[in-house]
């Protein structure tokens, strides 16, 4: 301190007065951003809302500006149980909270470690997918994922073609991959690749993967191969994974199978 | 405006600015000035961060012990950070997205740090208020400066605006996809480094030592 006289130098310089001063400058920063943060919180949880919603009608193909609030109205979220693939009546699809339901004892049920490949620990019973109607009946079905990729949960929507097996979109609103690398799960040019593939083979096995690197179309499994990218490649794996859980038997399996053998129904 | 205060606000735009004179802030410069809106947001969090920071300090300069001065710094710094970060998610959401990491670097930045404890802990609070808020504009200029650059050459737009239209639109510009790289804001402050001690040639650094031909024979 070059400032202050020699008297008032040395009276800075006690322990106790160190001690005093870091406790109040302490004090005074994290109320600061205690404060700030508690202030700002309806707000960002608006954002968050909006941000869901946003990516939703991305993926249903119905994003080109406008209220987003107005254009979500269009889109019929409706809960399903995922053991039968049922729809299930009289649970508010608004109010239906999957995170906090997987924490329950009674609304939630742990996934078995042999098939927790995409490492969730627990889901919901119920899910919350949600329509695209068109002129003939539906168009899309959005379908919630979540899963583990390098450091982070990814949570995500995918997009099917009413017949339950071809890749409409897919996007992935929330995750915290490394920035410039895994990021680009969150990135549109990547997002992109995922048009017209297709989740399961002839023989109804699930073969969609994200390949490590390019993918040639002369590949024979092009149709279920997307690009990976190259120095992410545990983020693409985390996808992969991610999708083999819940479009599997123990995800949304018994859901797609009812809906290609009924056509989406009611 | 006295001519201390003119010379703490304007000096570092300039003539000694952190990012061409000391070359500070690099890691920030390269991330963020790909398109010009986040570096837009990216240039107000930082001059927020250091003007607040440096005036903060230079508040309690007088009670601060120096044993503790730097992560007492550090802790006004983060908090402001923080503050700023949570007020881009809740007034910028797509942009803070867009940011992710590099609001909350501004904690390492090095400009920061330096002006607190380089110039804060030794000023009054309005002088040092002003060298916060210069520095943050030097450093806003050069972002500025690089990434209307990346976007103009790299996408053909500033803002999101056409301003060259593409081939693939239907114009004439081909776009230089490696504006959009890293590297090339590598090669954009260069440049700018290049300019400015050209016109200035006393930011010039004297070499600190020269290479120079040994002959065999002296070299024994």
């Amino acid at each position: 301190m070059p400032e202050p006289d020699q008297s008032s130098g040395s009276k800075t310089e006690t322990v106790a007065r160190t001690l005093l001063v870091a406790l109040l400058v302490s004090l005074v920063c994290s109320s600061f951003v205690a404060s700030a943060a508690v202030l700002l919180q309806p707000r960002q949880a608006a954002n968050a809302v909006l941000d869901v919603r946003r990516n939703i009608l991305r993926v249903a193909g119905l994003y080109g500006g406008g209220d987003v609030d107005e254009l979500y109205g269009s889109i019929e979220p409706r809960i399903i149980e995922l053991e039968t693939g049922a729809y299930v009546q009289g649970v508010d699809p608004e109010a239906f909270d999957p995170i906090e339901a997987a924490k329950d004892s009674a609304q939630g049920v742990e996934v078995p470690a042999e098939i927790d490949v995409a490492r969730i620990g627990r889901r919901a019973k119920l899910a919350r997918v949600y329509l695209v109607r068109g002129d003939a009946g539906i168009d899309r079905i959005i379908l919630p994922v979540s899963g583990y990729g390098l450091w982070s949960t990814m949570y995500g929507f995918l997009a099917l073609e009413a017949d339950g097996n071809t890749i409409a979109d897919i996007t992935f609103y929330e995750h915290g991959e490394t920035p410039g690398l895994g990021d680009f799960v969150g990135k549109p040019a990547w997002q992109a690749r995922w048009h017209e593939k297709r989740l399961f083979d002839e023989s109804g096995r699930l073969q969609i993967q994200v390949a490590k690197g390019h993918v040639s179309p002369d590949d024979p499994m092009a149709d279920y191969r997307v690009d990976g990218v190259s120095g992410a490649t545990l983020t693409g794996n985390g996808v992969t994974n991610l999708l083999e859980y819940w479009l599997g038997d123990h995800g949304y399996g018994p859901y797609l199978q009812r809906i290609r053998e009924e056509g989406g129904g009611t | 405006m006295s001519s201390a205060a003119k010379r703490a606000l304007l000096d570092p735009v300039v003539d000694s600015n952190p990012v061409t004179l000391h070359v500070l802030g690099i890691c920030s410069a390269l991330a963020v000035t790909t398109s010009l809106l986040p570096s837009l947001y990216m240039c107000l969090a930082l001059t927020v961060v250091a003007a607040s920071a440096n005036a903060a300090v230079s508040t309690i300069r007088h009670v601060l012990p120096s044993s503790i001065r730097i992560i007492v710094q550090m802790t006004i710094i983060a908090s402001l950070v923080i503050v700023v970060d949570e007020s881009l998610k809740a007034f910028a959401f797509e942009t803070s997205r867009e940011l992710s990491v590099f609001v909350g670097l501004i904690i390492t930045n090095c400009i920061v740090l330096g002006r607190t404890e380089g110039f804060a802990s030794k000023n009054p609070v309005g002088l040092s208020f002003l060298d916060g808020l210069g520095n943050g504009l030097g450093y806003s200029v050069i972002l500025i400066l690089v990434a209307s650059t990346r976007e103009l050459l790299g996408a053909g737009t500033l803002l999101g605006y056409t301003i060259f239209p593409k081939i693939a639109d239907g114009g004439w510009y081909n776009p230089n996809g490696m504006m959009l790289l890293p590297p090339s804001a590598f090669f954009v402050i260069g440049l700018i480094i290049w300019a400015v001690r050209s016109w200035k040639a006393e930011q010039v650094e004297k070499p600190e030592f020269r290479i120079h031909e040994v002959h065999r024979t002296e070299a024994l």
